[in-house]
């Protein structure tokens, strides 16, 4: 015991001392928050000033197309030709010329004549519009009133209520894509750790270094100790990225969503307001958050799944998953010479974690399909399908069944792992093949 | 003198091949014991066996009275053949580890391998990467990671292949030094004349047998042969003359008037009989026993079992 505490000792210490490792902790949580921030300030900031010319000499949009805080419109009866040479001079930065015959449709019946690209908003900011009005004049032409169109639109946002063995209802935050975003960053950890072991195994063994310490430690034990400082290792990295994360999102937060978080108050008591009155409520009366539906969407759901939840059993999905692989890395790391050599045997390895990858994708269309319990059930695939499943509600059963299969499989493949790791580390100069490694877990 | 370790019918096998076949072998404690034999002899399996690495198929091992077991590791020393540290760990923390490993405490390690660096005045080392180390300087750490536990048996797999001249000669000394303050080295070579040098005992293992065993001088003794080298003055054919059917030439070689002669005694002639009966025909200028060398022995041994084996193999298949 007190040997693999040297060993998990060492493995700890030399991947610390390691500036990569360190530089990777700090880093990657900066480059996930950056990127967010940086998409959020992107989808913010697509709003240039814009003076807009417009030449209608279809006459229909006058008075009709309007701008709005960072578009303005100026309409002219100006000739086209003229105007084309002249719109920057006046202090335009573009010019919108409609066609007489714009209402028969077609290409070429609009045309935005500018300098500096203003962009695809501004562009189909236009567009909806101009859409809009020709529509509602085609049907005045038909005498139809546009009012009894839109009065007849409605929308409907599907409540999903999943009824549980018990005959008790619970609604489901049914949040796909988070759920899929957890079970991909079980595949990375996964895949990472997991070749951290792979290496650290493929190290002692070109360095020539391991017939000497297993010459005073069990082959097995080392094996065990590598595995475990790794795992140690992991944790550590992981709650270090989880808190740098957390800080720096709760910050963003703070920066970029406060005016949401307060809106989407607003339209919470709004949406009870409605559900409990009904069609009574006097719409007229309430905020209208129309362009930021899709938001608010996001964060109600975000605001409904259970991080504690999420997080323990990520916590062990993680655990048993790198056990389960890990044992096999090392396994495998025992058995090349060379990196060069290593490919043909990780390549099997990392295709049921793909095909866990791609059935957490499935999982965010069509969660309760048998291809996806499935998936969260063989512990090949379990970890990653499983995370992918978490925010849909799984039955504790399923979830009891999946980890204890996982749990009683890493024991297998450790165990495995270890008789074929013990003849690998120690042969040289001989091309494994996966026969060969067939005879090894039979040599006593 | 009592025997440290006592190897008794261990065989083991591997898929394909036997690696070695029912090889029993008694080394004796504060001995130099040399296990002798062509590449993949079995040698290394055999000494991965006595380091607890892999276990015989059958058969067992007694160290010191005992049943080999995982405690004993601490006690034995090895130097593998496929040696190597960690490139990019310092020497220091290297050395600490591995004297951890094989249960030390930190401070009796640090201590010990104060003592060491002293010796091979290499104190400056301690911070240094491996990688930064030259050829010589890693083939001293590795030494010293050997023997800082103070193993009572040290094993060495081939220690002079890949060690530079200065290097080996280190060895040796520290062999013979261990050795004087009590402890057992047991190395395998193919480098006979290391052989003659410093071990006591030797075994010579051949396509996983023993063939061979017992200590240097009496095996030397065994494979005399009665053949003596003469270099005489005087006539070539008064000293044939006088020799009559008491012996049979080899060899010989005449320059200027010194003849160099290769006898071999017969039907029970003494060496000294032979000189009496040349002494009257010529000035004797010098008179050795011809002993075979160790290598002559093994290149013998080693031809005689490809021999039988290779009856053997014909049998079988």
């Amino acid at each position: 015991m007190k040997k693999i505490r040297l060993i998990i000792g060492r493995e700890i210490k030399s991947k610390l001392k390691n500036k990569t490792f360190i530089i990777m902790t700090i880093l990657a949580p900066l480059l996930i928050t950056g990127f967010l921030a940086f998409m959020i300030k992107m989808a913010q900031s697509e709003k240039t000033e814009q003076n807009v010319l417009v030449i209608d000499d279809s006459q229909l949009f006058k008075d009709k197309l309007v701008g709005n805080d960072y578009i303005s419109l100026s309409f002219s009866n100006e000739k086209l030709e003229k105007a084309v040479g002249e719109f920057t001079d006046k202090g335009y930065s573009c010019l919108l010329w409609i066609s007489p015959t714009v209402i028969e449709g077609g290409a070429g019946a609009t045309k935005l004549f500018y300098k500096k690209s203003p962009g695809f908003a501004f562009q189909t900011y236009v567009k909806d519009q101009m859409e809009r009005i020709i529509y509602e004049n085609k049907l005045k032409a038909n005498n139809i009133d546009p009012n009894i169109i839109s009065n007849s639109k409605a929308s409907i946002k599907i409540i999903l209520e999943k009824v549980n063995d018990q005959g008790s209802t619970q609604e489901q935050a049914s949040f796909g894509l988070f759920g899929f975003l957890t079970g991909a960053l079980m595949f990375m950890f996964i895949l990472m750790y997991g070749m951290m072991v792979f290496r650290s195994v493929m190290e002692e063994k070109t360095n020539r270094i391991v017939e000497v310490i297993v010459s005073s430690v069990k082959p097995f034990e080392l094996m065990l100790g590598k595995i475990i400082g790794v795992a140690i290792l992991g944790t550590i990295q992981f709650l270090i990225m989880g808190l740098i994360t957390f800080i720096l999102t709760t910050a963003l937060s703070a920066l970029f969503l406060k005016d949401a978080s307060a809106q989407l108050k607003v339209f919470q008591s709004q949406q009870e307001m409605v559900k409990k009155n009904g069609t009574n409520v006097n719409f007229n009366d309430l905020e209208k958050f129309d362009d930021k539906l899709e938001m608010f969407d996001l964060l109600q759901k975000i605001q409904k799944i259970d991080f504690a939840e999420v997080f323990i059993c990520f916590i062990l999905y993680f655990i048993g998953g790198y056990l389960f692989y890990s044992s096999i890395m090392a396994a495998i790391g025992s058995a090349v010479d060379s990196e060069a050599d290593s490919q043909q045997f990780i390549t099997p390895v990392m295709i049921p974690l793909m095909v866990g990858y791609f059935i957490a994708t499935k999982t965010i269309m069509d969660p309760d399909s048998s291809t996806v319990f499935w998936g969260s059930i063989i512990p090949f695939t379990s970890p990653i399908v499983m995370m992918s499943r978490i925010t849909n509600g799984v039955p504790m059963w399923e979830l009891v069944l999946s980890l204890g299969i996982l749990f009683v499989s890493f024991v297998f493949t450790t165990w495995l792992a270890g008789k074929i790791y013990r003849t690998g580390i120690l042969m040289y100069g001989k091309k494994t093949s996966w026969r060969e490694i067939g005879k090894w877990l039979f040599y006593k | 003198m009592a025997d440290i370790l006592q190897i008794k019918n261990v065989s083991k096998k591997y898929s394909n091949h036997v690696a070695l076949n029912d090889v029993s072998l008694n080394i004796a404690e504060k001995s130099v014991f040399g296990l002798l034999g062509p590449n993949g002899a079995g040698k290394t399996s055999l000494i991965r066996i006595i380091n607890q690495i892999t276990g015989p198929d059958s058969g067992e091992i007694i160290f010191k009275g005992e049943k080999l077991h995982p405690k004993h590791v601490e006690r034995i020393g090895y130097l593998p053949e496929e040696r190597g540290l960690y490139k990019k760990m310092s020497v220091g923390d290297q050395v600490l580890y591995l004297a951890q490993l094989k249960g030390l405490s930190k401070a009796e390690a640090k201590k010990r391998l104060t003592y060491w660096f002293e010796k091979f005045e290499m104190q400056s080392w301690w911070k240094k990467k491996i990688e930064e180390l030259s050829k010589g300087m890693q083939q001293k750490v590795q030494f010293i990671v050997t023997v800082i536990h103070e193993p009572e048996l040290l094993i060495l797999d081939e220690p002079f292949s890949g060690f530079d001249p200065i290097n080996a000669q280190m060895i040796k000394n520290e062999i013979l030094e261990l050795r004087k303050n009590g402890a057992t080295v047991i190395f395998s070579t193919h480098n006979m004349g290391s052989v003659e040098e410093l071990c006591d005992n030797i075994a010579l293992i051949h396509k996983s047998e023993k063939i061979l065993d017992g200590s240097v001088k009496d095996i030397r003794k065994t494979y005399r042969s009665n053949t003596y080298k003469i270099t005489f003055k005087g006539n070539l054919m008064g000293f044939t003359n006088a020799l009559w059917t008491g012996a049979e030439f080899l060899d010989k070689h005449t320059e200027d008037d010194i003849n160099s002669v290769t006898i071999k005694l017969l039907n029970g002639v003494t060496s000294s009989q032979l000189l009496q009966a040349v002494l009257p025909v010529c000035e004797i200028h010098s008179f050795n026993e011809i002993i075979p060398s160790m290598n002559d022995i093994f290149i013998m041994k080693v031809n005689q079992g490809n021999e039988v084996a290779g009856t053997k193999s014909n049998f079988t298949e």
